[in-house]
Order: structure tokens, then C-alpha cells, then sequence
């Protein structure tokens, strides 16, 4: 099947800087990304290429089989973009608006795909549904911001683009919407990308992550993967009569295994910790600002 | 359902919705009754004042040419300045995050605008016909007269307004230049006193703009037919008004797609939210 994304050698230059110098991945339908990198990387204008609201300086890019730089309206259909409400609207009802957008979407509907999503049903799963009838201007912060999903998914989306969707978020809200999200691409088959300043949201969202550094990809994988495929140190503790250690080791196995061979069943209390997320990306990050990029690709396609 | 279609439907929509908002919005509603009370407010003390060289109320023909001002006042400065207003706060964003959503919402805007414009000719109608004399509301050929020459006035200063309000960085930059325009305008266009009494050359500055067009459309469809003595070249001139406002009417329509598809192309969501940034330290 073709890939909902695919992105190759993409360019981006500001007056005589490249913001963006060769960024390359795809995506797959249903699949969750989650675009990582420190401020200034290139996140938002990378997605905002994608979304077709900015050019790009050069490169391949396919947005759902079309170039997003020249694609029409029926494209524009297909894909669903989650802004950051201010003030738009806000003499609306919520209910009120979410039907008058989803018009719009109504002569984009196929065989498998019904366009748009219905107004109640599509209140009801992002719960906004008690809040219906209020004036956009009356939501709290949160609301409003399941208000902006609902208005991105209001036309099912085949792509869904999330520029740091839960900035400002309480924990709360942020798991009713990571829930929301894994519903999305799983029932409704979306395939979706996120950037994110939260590597616990992206571990846990995130089918594969993208790490963007110094205008490329310097890290395409799971997170699994990519710990595993990155050279860190575990950490191991343990106790042994009644004293506490610990130990960094490179094969943490390997040191367990050795560790039980010399003490036997006086060790206990074990621990091994790979290395997290946040110590790769940290890894990954501060490498590819040193100046040796290495690319580390788990997953090729 | 054909996209265009239901883009054009769910724009008729959206401009009913918004207009009843306003209705339906204390301080809108307020707003809107304030400037229709204020008009009628101002005119009553010229009520005994008499146009120059006639015994006709000057308070009658200036708010017959307040309405025709009020046109231009809602179709370019409305108009322009909710766009300005609605490109800062991510309106015009989301619109273009739709398929064929840009051009639903400039059917909206052009449906309340209208509608504001028809409400509150019709009220200043109502009311005035009971406080000012002289008006003549009773020829169905003056009805038509008005019906025309506010379509066409709509025409005219609506794209005008959209294209004004695509070169306007932010709504606090629009806005004196929106009074300068305005009040100069109306100056040299026969809104408050006749323009005969004007230099020529001003006088011809006056006549290419739609002001002093919709003004004299106006008075045409609503003054008795005899006030036509004072205006310049004591005619009515339809035939010039037809001509001005297609003017205005079709450079309007022709520019303005271009010059909105080039402001909306600039918008992302970066843009909104560095403006929303710079909204929020100021």
C-alpha cells in the first residue's frame, strides 16, 4: 500500500541558513509519529510543509499521494490539522460550529469513508457533549482544546498533523487526549503526526519516533529500538546483606549473570533500568550538535 | 453534492449565523442601534435647516446620504476590518485548514455585511419616516432605485474592503487610517452639504469614489424627484452611478480572489500563534 507520508531529501532555506537541510521519512496508515527535536530544530516548519501552508526550498514530498505545495481541495479533505484556538469563534456554539465545518466535508465522502463525522456523536468522543450549546468564549482551556481536535477529525481525517497538542495541558486532560489519539489511529485507522517537547507523551503515543536535529533526522524508530540501538549504559542496583549497589554497566546481562555467580541467593532486590527515552534523546541530541552526526536508523522501511 | 455547491451553501449559512449573532449579541446589537440612533439623533437638529437655495429640510437629504455613506462604512471598513481582525486571531487559518472553506467564508462575510447593511437602512427608514418630512418612501420606482443602487453599492465596496484589509498588518495599525479615509471621503462627496458648493477640483476627486455615488443613489431613490435641481447638473445622473459603481464593482471582483489567495497562502499556524504572542506582551 503507498505510504500516507514520504518525505525525501526535503529543504527548507531562510535567507542563507537551512532551517531544514535533508529530511527524509514515511509514514503508513494507522501509524502514530511523533516528530522530537530541541527548539529551533525545524518541527513546525517541517509539519506546516506537510500541512501545505508553507513552500519548501526543495525536495520530494507526498502528502497522501500529492504534492501538498500544489494539492487541491479534495486532498484538503483528507487531511485533518489541529490549531491552536485564541479567540476565533467565540461568539460560536460548540455544537453549532463543529456542524457548520463539517459541511464542508460532506461531497468528500467515499464508500468506506463518511464524511463528516456527526456533531453529536463526535461531541460525545472527545466529551464535549454537556458543553454543546455553550459559546466557544465560555470553554475552559482544556475544553477548548478538545474543541480544536474535534474540529481537526470533524472531516475523518486520513492524516492528522498535531503541532504540541498538549502544551498547557494538566495531566489529566492529557490522558483523556492520548486516549483519544490511540482511538483514533486505531479505529479510525489515521495515521498521525505530532510534535511534541514531552518524551513520556511521545513514548507512549508514538508507534515510531523521529528525532530532528540540526536540520535532518538523526533518529528513526521506536522507542524501544531506539534505546536498544543506542550505545547507553543500564543501570543496575541491588542489595546484598543489607547493603545497597550500584552499577553502570554496558551488558547488563552479562554483569547480572556474573553477579549471581559470585554471591548466589545473597543478592537481592534487583533492578535493571535501560537507558529511557530522555537519555537517548539527550545522547542523540547533544552528539549531533558536536558535530558527528551519526545517523542511527532502527527501522528502514 | 458538487464541492462548490455545498461550499456555497454552508457560506450562506455561515453569514445567517453570523448575523444573527450580532443580533443576539448585547453589545453588537447595541452597537449597531447606537450608530442607527446616533444618525437619527444629529439629523433631527438639522431637521429646520434648509438645503441652500430650496425649502426642502437639509436634516432629511443628509440622512437620506448618511445611509449611502453607511454602505461604504460596512462594506469597506466592516468588511476590511474583520478580515484584519479574523486573519490575527486564526479564523482565516482555519477556514483554509477546510477544502473550499476560504471561499465559504468570504460568502459569509459578504451575506452578514449586507445583511447589517439592509437592517439598518430599513430601520433608519422606519423610524425616519415618522420623525423627518419630505421623504419619499411611497414610489415603488424609488423602491427600486434603492434595491439597485444597494446591490451594486455592496458590489462595489465589499471586494474594496476585502482588499484593504489583506494590506493591514494588525487591526491597531487599521485603524486610523480606516477614520482618515472616511472622513476625508465624506467631506468631498455631498454626505453633509451639497457638492456644488465645492471647488471643481475637489468636486472631481469626490465623484471617483463610491461615496458620493451612493449618496446621490440615495437621494435619487428617496428625496422627491424635484431635489434633483440642487445636484449637479440638476439630474440625478443614474446612468453615471450605474457606471462608477460597475467600476468599482468589477476592478473589485477582479482583484480581490488574487489579493486574498495571497494573504491566505501566508498563513500557518506559526504566524497566528507569534501574532497571538506579540498580542499577549503588548
Amino acid at each position: 500500500m503507498e505510504d500516507v507520508l514520504d518525505v525525501r531529501g526535503l529543504r527548507m532555506r531562510y535567507g542563507g541558513t537551512d532551517v531544514l537541510s535533508d529530511v527524509s521519512f514515511a509514514a503508513r496508515r494507522g501509524e502514530v509519529l511523533a516528530l522530537l527535536g530541541p527548539n529551533g530544530a525545524g518541527k513546525t516548519t517541517t509539519i506546516e510543509i506537510l500541512e501545505g501552508f508553507r513552500m519548501r526550498s526543495a525536495g520530494e514530498v507526498r502528502v497522501l499521494g500529492a504534492d501538498p505545495a500544489r494539492a487541491g481541495e479534495a486532498w484538503r479533505a483528507r487531511t485533518g490539522v489541529v490549531l491552536q484556538s485564541w479567540r476565533d469563534h467565540a461568539k460560536w456554539q460548540v455544537r453549532e460550529l463543529l456542524a457548520h465545518l463539517g459541511r464542508y466535508y460532506a461531497p468528500y465522502s467515499t464508500a468506506d469513508v463518511t464524511r463528516p463525522w456527526d456533531a453529536d456523536d463526535l461531541l460525545e468522543t472527545v466529551g464535549l457533549a454537556p458543553q454543546a450549546r455553550k459559546r466557544v468564549r465560555d470553554l475552559s482551556g482544556g475544553q477548548r482544546r478538545r474543541l480544536d481536535v474535534a474540529i481537526g477529525i470533524v472531516g475523518r481525517p486520513e492524516l492528522l498533523f498535531l503541532d504540541e497538542p498538549t502544551a498547557g495541558f494538566d495531566p489529566e486532560a492529557r490522558r483523556d487526549f492520548h486516549d483519544l489519539v490511540r482511538r483514533l489511529a486505531g479505529r479510525e485507522e489515521a495515521a498521525i503526526l505530532l510534535t511534541t517537547h514531552d518524551l513520556d507523551e511521545a513514548e507512549r503515543l508514538a508507534d515510531r519516533i523521529l528525532i530532528l536535529s540540526g536540520g535532518t533526522i538523526i533518529a528513526d524508530g521506536s522507542a524501544g529500538e531506539l534505546a536498544r540501538a543506542m550505545p547507553g549504559r543500564s543501570e543496575v542496583r541491588w542489595s546484598r546483606d543489607g547493603q545497597r549497589f550500584a552499577h553502570a554497566a554496558d551488558d547488563a546481562t552479562a554483569f547480572v549473570r556474573e553477579l549471581f555467580r559470585q554471591y548466589g541467593e545473597s543478592v537481592g532486590d534487583l533492578e535493571v533500568r535501560r537507558a529511557s527515552l530522555e537519555d537517548t534523546y539527550l545522547a542523540l541530541v547533544r552528539q549531533a550538535e558536536q558535530g558527528s552526526p551519526r545517523t542511527l536508523t532502527a527501522v528502514t522501511a | 453534492m458538487n464541492p462548490a455547491l455545498a461550499a456555497a451553501r454552508a457560506g450562506l449559512s455561515r453569514g445567517w449565523i453570523e448575523l444573527r449573532q450580532t443580533l443576539t449579541t448585547r453589545a453588537d446589537l447595541f452597537g449597531l442601534l447606537f450608530r442607527i440612533g446616533a444618525l437619527l439623533a444629529v439629523m433631527i437638529w438639522t431637521r429646520h435647516t434648509h438645503v441652500p437655495g430650496t425649502n426642502f429640510s437639509l436634516g432629511t437629504t443628509t440622512l437620506v446620504s448618511v445611509l449611502g455613506l453607511n454602505v461604504v462604512v460596512s462594506g469597506v471598513v466592516t468588511m476590511g476590518d474583520l478580515l484584519v481582525a479574523e486573519r490575527e486571531d486564526g479564523t482565516l487559518l482555519r477556514a483554509k485548514a477546510i477544502p473550499n472553506g476560504m471561499s465559504g467564508y468570504l460568502l459569509g462575510k459578504v451575506v452578514s455585511t449586507s445583511g447589517q447593511v439592509a437592517l439598518t437602512v430599513a430601520v433608519t427608514l422606519l423610524v425616519g419616516a415618522f420623525l423627518f418630512t419630505g421623504l419619499a418612501i411611497g414610489r415603488p420606482g424609488g423602491w427600486l432605485t434603492l434595491a439597485w443602487v444597494l446591490v451594486l453599492g455592496l458590489l462595489a465596496t465589499l471586494p474594496a474592503g476585502a482588499v484593504l484589509g489583506s494590506l493591514f498588518p494588525s487591526q491597531r495599525s487599521a485603524g486610523p487610517w480606516w477614520l482618515l479615509l472616511l472622513g476625508g471621503l465624506s467631506a468631498i462627496s455631498g454626505i453633509f452639504y451639497p457638492i456644488t458648493h465645492l471647488p471643481a477640483f475637489l468636486r472631481w476627486i469626490g465623484e471617483l469614489f463610491p461615496v458620493y455615488w451612493l449618496g446621490l443613489g440615495m437621494r435619487s431613490a428617496l428625496l422627491p424627484n424635484a431635489m434633483a435641481t440642487v445636484e449637479v447638473g440638476h439630474s440625478w445622473r443614474h446612468l453615471a452611478t450605474f457606471g462608477v459603481l460597475s467600476a468599482w464593482a468589477v476592478a473589485g471582483l477582479l482583484l480581490a480572489p488574487a489579493v486574498l489567495r495571497r494573504t491566505a497562502r501566508r498563513e500557518s499556524g506559526s504566524t497566528v500563534a507569534a501574532r497571538r504572542e506579540k498580542a499577549m506582551r503588548t
